[in-house]
């Protein structure tokens, strides 16, 4: 270090240095880096929203078209009495009417096979058919039916006709002996070459060399092809027949007992087709047989199947069957308890709001009610699910699975928020419009319900509409007052009768094992996210056409 | 220094004091020792004044000194302030205002006002000027009510100019329109007394003129009490003036005589321009 | 009959309008312009809220005790040999057992005792209703002709209306704390009747947690059934996953939209967000179920690892997408909080812009920011379709992300679901976790929004 430096400290910085300029460069490096993260972030939640919504659009757009098969029904007015039409026997109808196409088909196994290509439903079809066009008894009507599940989604391309016979665990055993290379085929038939012990133990003192137990002796060579003990699965791989060839071998031959032989022994059909064919399928189980196969495909050349849009997921009610259940049931309930909502949370809301904005002297009261409308919003909704149970139901003894009491619960959930947009609304006003009617003398009540309030109302309907729309999604509380109930009919429809919601019904198809009910969960879903939609384009237009810049 | 905390001296002395030379005979407006409290804070000090009857009085005096507070004693506007607390007293026709039967909405009937800014509803013309008529059951069916609202439109020299476009909502008037239509407002609620806070400061000197010109005229039917900036405006359209100052009535007097021989010092100094 | 019952009180309330209406419009006529107080509206708005209301309030509260007073009733009336030696849940069956005999569903030959005492039920219900339906229309046709003959000119109708309505809208505003009152006494009655038949030690601090098999008598409170610590940890595994996915897209979000975004970035991704928002739960547990869990599955044997279809990892994850809005919004608004001139302080010196955001602001926004995830750690404890549809229901002590676990709210809607009989410690119990959940999130929510006031005072 020399003198002059130590006596003079420099007082700028030299930014041109190649230390400061890696430094700046460092420090824009970082800079960027933050942007890259965030950026990262942002592509990270639109692509799960994007995947979100692809999933459920792919899984869910096949429930909005039924596949349908066109039947010519004679409706008989021997079998349909005119003045009683339930009673006749619609199943044998619709069956005959169906075998008709198929005269071939003369078993009974057969024909029952043949009868469960068309929905269960297809009967209550025909009859709601001719109950309403009772004037059609006497006439050949061609009908369509919805076919049932399985060969809906066959038509549709959602299930295949043929599916993978092994599992991914299972081909990777199959993998381990084909880089041993022991695969191979003789005889047009696919062997594995396997050292085997032919062990003395296992032939029995009676018996002799028949009675031996080859299997086990299989089982203790083959086991050694594999690394770590396998799973038991690893047995399927060799035919039955294994133990045959391996018997055959050693009676031929007993000086092999006590010896250690190489032996060519046969595969399972399987890994058979695996080795030879490429790939391994076994016939999808949801269908009983081929023939199952051939009668679709001469339905389809026939020109008879069809695949019309499926009004039937908004007119009828929620079945057993995917390919008959609809929104219905759900779609009234919901109303129901949306309109219940409504008009309880909607004047108890803007009345609260009112008193406390404009009304309420400041004091402990005051100040507890705004404390408990800040909690409410935030307490989760299950809870207010256990409050309805506990007291609607079980206290006030009101009806179970009923719209009012759910009602009476989402109100509560809605109110806060309600009480929320009113307040702000009714800030907005601005206070020259209340002196104005304040000053020609109208009392305080006047000025609110004359012209603050209608000056608020766009503000406030926003906020109603966008607390009924989360309303409308809310799940948990309306499963703890039992609005999950299955209910196989819309007659029935009231206030204080057993309903289902759409949230609710969306939750119950999506826990039923039958695949028909994934795309129906899913359209169910996308009908509900178009509700919320129209609710939310609903509340912005009012936003945009209303809103006022004082 | 030392001078300037002698002429505060000078003006702390007499505060209180009121110089009160015109001594009003057959008051429409009496108060007595009006106080005014925001809270802890007091806001006018015991205001005693008469105003006339069938005569314009302007409150004049420099921002924060409590002329607009004292108007909004006269209709209890005050009473919508939560913290807010009047004593003393106030009649009008020798009724006390501030009687707990008294109704204060029928009160507010009776003394109109009109606010410093135009301040029309996002209603229609007609809607305005008929909304006080209708609460207060004024008019007996509509033709009696479409009489009313074009009557008091009339008087408030804005009919010829809106009588086509009644139901066009009276927010989109000119400022000086929307101001003259807020005075039609408050006149069709047949009040005797007119309250105007600054009713000019929002408009240019066109629409000030014509609004100057309609209370010289209401002048004869109606009590008339103005608040204002402007001592142009006093001098021209009123017959009484009072001087405020930081919460005090410091002198009240016929307008000619504040503005040409005012007796406080206060007075002389706001009105030749030597505060403000 | 309800129904019509509310049908003529209306009818009485819109009449009672019309009788003080027209009363007023005669002193109107009658009397010189100016004498009457209020418009005759008014007077007839006095006249119906004093027909109506009480009227109206009366159904209501009647609506509420007759059952119960009825039950306490039929109960008292039963021959005392037959409910000597009945426990509560006994007797409430045959309670039960007599409603639905008297409703007319008889399933098997009933015997003497239940058909009589089916008779009375029946008897007095009816006698309730007609008495109740008496009592509601003489009262609001008694009030309407009190009321009625109170009018005159100078009566203030229009302030008596007003006090009727103000004291309306207090009544509406004290539901916000009755709904508090009404959560906090139904959950701790329920819970002390739990822990009557359970003690608390084990529920607190037990590792066990079997309710189904509780319900077999012998085992009601033996071997720790209702040690709800396995639940607990579920719960905050599951949330601890949710805010490990939510926190950094959410924050790291937040900042490039506050900071870096363009106008037209923002007005695209801010209502993307906002729909993510919206999508209800149900949807965000069927996402699950059908992408995310097998997708995870699918993943893990690829590494050679197996991932139980409703791992703690799949629910956890799609609540942490769940939750990315929520974290997002809030803490875009703790930095849209920061003062301009603190971020003006630090460019003045040079620094860049992520320097700023990461030294400055960032610190500066912390409390913000904390308060915003205390808030999504209330949300994710609370929420409840997502984890009952993809976690599990076995409650399994365990930290493995990749094994099932089962929450505090899956417990609740588990046990609820069905059939609820409330002397069960099954029902119980639910209830006893709700107390639970109402707490902890009412203080989490309490904590964070004094956080964050706090922080919004400090820049205000």
């Amino acid at each position: 270090m020399t003198d002059i430096s130590q006596a003079q400290p420099s007082i700028t910085h030299d930014w041109s240095s190649s230390t400061a300029r890696r430094r700046v460069r460092r420090r824009y490096g970082a800079d960027r880096r933050l942007q890259l993260y965030g950026l990262a972030a942002i592509g990270t939640a639109m692509a799960l929203l994007g995947i979100l919504f692809t999933s459920l659009i792919y899984a869910g757009y096949a429930a909005f078209t039924t596949t349908k098969v066109e039947l010519g029904v004679f409706l008989d007015p021997e079998k349909i009495d005119k003045d009683n039409i339930r009673a006749a026997n619609f199943r044998k109808i619709v069956r005959d009417a169906f075998f008709s196409y198929f005269p071939e088909v003369q078993n009974r196994t057969e024909k029952r096979n043949l009868s469960k290509i068309l929905s269960s439903g297809a009967d209550y079809i025909v009859r709601d058919y001719v109950v309403r066009n009772p004037d059609k008894i006497g006439e050949l009507v061609k009908i369509s039916v919805p076919v049932s599940d399985p060969f809906d989604q066959l038509y549709k391309g959602i299930i295949p006709r043929e599916i993978d016979a092994l599992s991914y665990d299972r081909i990777a055993l199959y993998r381990q002996l084909e880089s041993r290379g022991v695969l191979s085929v003789v005889d047009g038939v696919g062997v594995a070459k396997t050292t085997l012990f032919v062990d003395p133990a296992q032939v029995p003192e009676e018996g002799g060399v028949e009675a031996a137990d080859f299997q086990r002796m299989i089982d203790e060579g083959f086991r050694s092809f594999f690394l770590a003990e396998p799973s038991r699965s690893f047995y399927e791989i060799l035919s039955r027949n294994a133990a045959e060839t391996l018997r055959n071998k050693v009676v031929a031959d007993p000086s092999l007992v006590g010896k250690t032989i190489e032996i060519n022994l046969p595969l399972s059909s399987n890994y058979d087709n695996l080795l030879q064919k490429g790939e391994a399928k076994i016939r999808n189980p949801r269908f009983r047989s081929d023939k199952e196969f051939a009668w679709f495909d001469s339905l389809i050349q026939r020109g008879l199947i069809s695949t019309p849009f499926t009004w039937e997921l908004f007119f009828n009610a929620d079945s057993r069957f995917p390919e008959l259940a609809g929104l219905a049931g759900a779609l009234s309930g919901s109303f129901l308890a949306l309109l219940v909502c409504f008009l309880l949370s909607f004047p108890i809301g803007i009345a609260t709001a009112t008193y406390l904005e404009e009304f309420a002297p400041k004091n402990r009261i005051t100040d507890l009610i705004e404390v408990n409308i800040n909690n409410l919003a935030a307490v989760p909704s299950v809870v207010f699910g256990l409050l309805g149970l506990a007291l609607f139901l079980n206290t006030f003894g009101m009806p179970r699975s009923a719209p009012l009491v759910g009602g009476m619960v989402l109100a509560l959930m809605t109110l806060p928020t309600i009480i929320v947009a009113t307040r702000a609304a009714l800030k907005s006003v601005p206070p020259s419009i209340r002196e104005a009617a304040l000053g020609v003398g109208a009392s305080k009540h006047q000025v609110m319900l004359h012209h603050v309030l209608p000056l608020a109302m766009p503000g406030i309907l926003t906020g109603t509409i966008i607390g009924l729309a989360q309303a409308l999604g809310e799940t948990a509380p309306l499963l703890l007052i039992g609005m999950n109930a299955f209910i196989p009919s819309v007659d029935n429809v009231g206030l204080t009768q057993p309903a289902m919601a759409l949230p609710t019904q969306i939750f119950s198809w999506a826990d039923s094992p039958e695949r028909g009910f994934v795309s129906r969960t899913s359209a169910a879903i996308l009908v509900l996210l178009g509700f919320l939609v129209l609710m939310n384009l609903l509340a912005v237009y009012l936003r945009r056409r209303f809103e006022k810049k004082w | 220094m030392v001078k300037g905390s002698l002429t505060m001296d000078q003006q702390v002395v007499s505060p209180e004091t009121t110089t009160t030379r015109s001594v009003v005979e057959d008051p429409k407006i009496t108060s007595g020792d009006v106080s005014v409290f925001y809270g802890a804070k007091q806001a006018l000090f015991d205001v005693n004044l008469d105003i006339p009857r069938y005569a314009v009085t302007s409150l004049i005096g420099p921002s924060g000194c409590g002329k607009s507070t004292y108007l909004r004693c006269i209709n209890r506007m005050n009473d919508t302030i939560p913290i807010a607390r009047v004593t003393g007293e106030i009649k009008i026709d020798d009724q006390d205002i501030y009687d707990p039967d008294l109704d204060v909405v029928e009160l507010r009937a009776r003394v109109g006002m009109v606010f410093q800014k135009p301040n029309p509803f996002p209603k229609s013309i007609f809607e305005n000027v008929a909304y006080g008529p209708r609460i207060h059951g004024l008019a007996k069916g509509k033709t009696d009510l479409e009489e009313l609202v074009t009557t008091s439109l009339e008087r408030a020299g804005l009919w010829d100019e809106v009588k086509d476009r009644i139901n066009e909502p009276g927010t989109g008037l000119s400022g000086g329109q929307q101001q003259r239509l807020c005075i039609a407002r408050a006149i069709a609620t047949k009040p005797d007394i007119i309250l105007m806070d600054e009713p000019c400061s929002a408009l240019d000197p066109i629409a000030t003129a014509k609004v100057e010109e309609l209370m010289m005229e209401l002048r004869e039917k109606y009590t008339i009490v103005i608040v204002t900036h402007s001592m142009a405006q006093a001098q021209r359209v009123s017959q009484k003036t009072a001087f405020f100052h930081i919460g005090y009535m410091v002198e009240y007097g016929d307008t000619k005589q504040i503005f040409e021989d005012p007796q406080d010092k206060r007075t002389q100094d706001y009105i030749f321009g030597r505060f403000g | 009959m309800l129904s019509y019952l509310l049908l003529a009180l209306l009818a009485v309330t819109i009449a009672a309008y019309f009788a003080g209406y027209s009363k007023a419009r005669a002193f109107a006529t009658g009397a010189s312009d100016g004498s009457q107080h209020s418009l005759s509206g008014y007077h007839g708005a006095y006249v119906a809220a004093w027909a109506g209301i009480p009227s109206f309030l009366l159904v209501l509260l009647w609506l509420l005790f007759q059952g119960p007073v009825v039950d306490s009733l039929l109960v008292s009336s039963l021959p005392p040999d037959r409910v000597e030696g009945l426990d509560v849940g006994q007797l409430n069956l045959l309670v039960s057992e007599i409603k639905s005999v008297a409703k007319g569903n008889i399933f098997s030959e009933p015997d003497a005792v239940v058909l009589a005492a089916a008779e009375r039920y029946n008897a007095w219900n009816a006698i309730a209703n007609w008495a109740m339906v008496a009592c509601a229309l003489a009262l609001a046709v008694g009030a309407l002709f009190i009321a009625r003959s109170k009018l005159a000119p100078r009566f203030r109708a229009r302030n008596q209306v007003e006090r009727i309505t103000s004291a309306l809208m207090i009544v509406c505003s004290l539901i916000a704390i009755f709904t508090t009152i009404g959560i906090v006494v139904s959950l701790l009655y329920e819970t002390l009747r739990f822990f009557s038949m359970v003690s608390p030690l084990q529920f607190f601090f037990g590792l066990n947690w079997e309710p189904q098999i509780a319900m077999r008598e012998d085992q009601v409170t033996s071997g720790g059934a209702f040690g709800a610590i396995p639940v607990y940890v579920g719960t905050l595994l599951i949330a601890f996953i949710a805010m490990l996915v939510a926190t950094p897209i959410g924050l790291f979000s937040a900042v490039y939209l506050t900071e870096y975004a363009s106008d037209g970035v923002r007005a695209v991704v801010k209502p993307l967000l906002e729909i993510l928002a919206g999508i209800p739960t149900v949807v965000y547990g069927f996402f699950a179920v059908l992408t995310v869990a097998p997708a995870m599955r699918q993943f893990g044997e690829l590494l050679g690892f197996s991932i139980a279809p409703n791992s703690a990892l799949a629910a956890g994850a799609v609540m942490g997408i769940m939750l990315i809005p929520f974290i997002s919004s809030l803490s875009d608004d703790a930095l849209a909080a920061v003062p301009q001139s603190l971020r003006d302080g630090s460019y003045g010196l040079g620094a860049t812009k992520g320097e700023t955001i990461t030294k400055v602001l960032l610190p500066a926004a912390l409390p913000g920011i904390m308060g915003g995830i205390l808030l999504a750690v209330s949300r994710a404890i609370g929420e409840t379709m997502i984890v009952v549809m993809a976690a599990g229901i076995i409650a399994a002590l365990t930290l493995n992300p990749f094994e099932p676990v089962t929450t505090v709210t899956v417990q609740i809607v588990t046990l609820l679901i069905g059939d609820t009989e409330f002397d069960n410690p099954k029902t119980l119990a639910a209830f006893a976790l709700g107390l639970v959940l109402f707490l902890v999130t009412l203080c989490l929510n309490v904590i964070a929004l004094s956080i964050v006031r706090k922080y919004r005072e400090q820049y205000d």
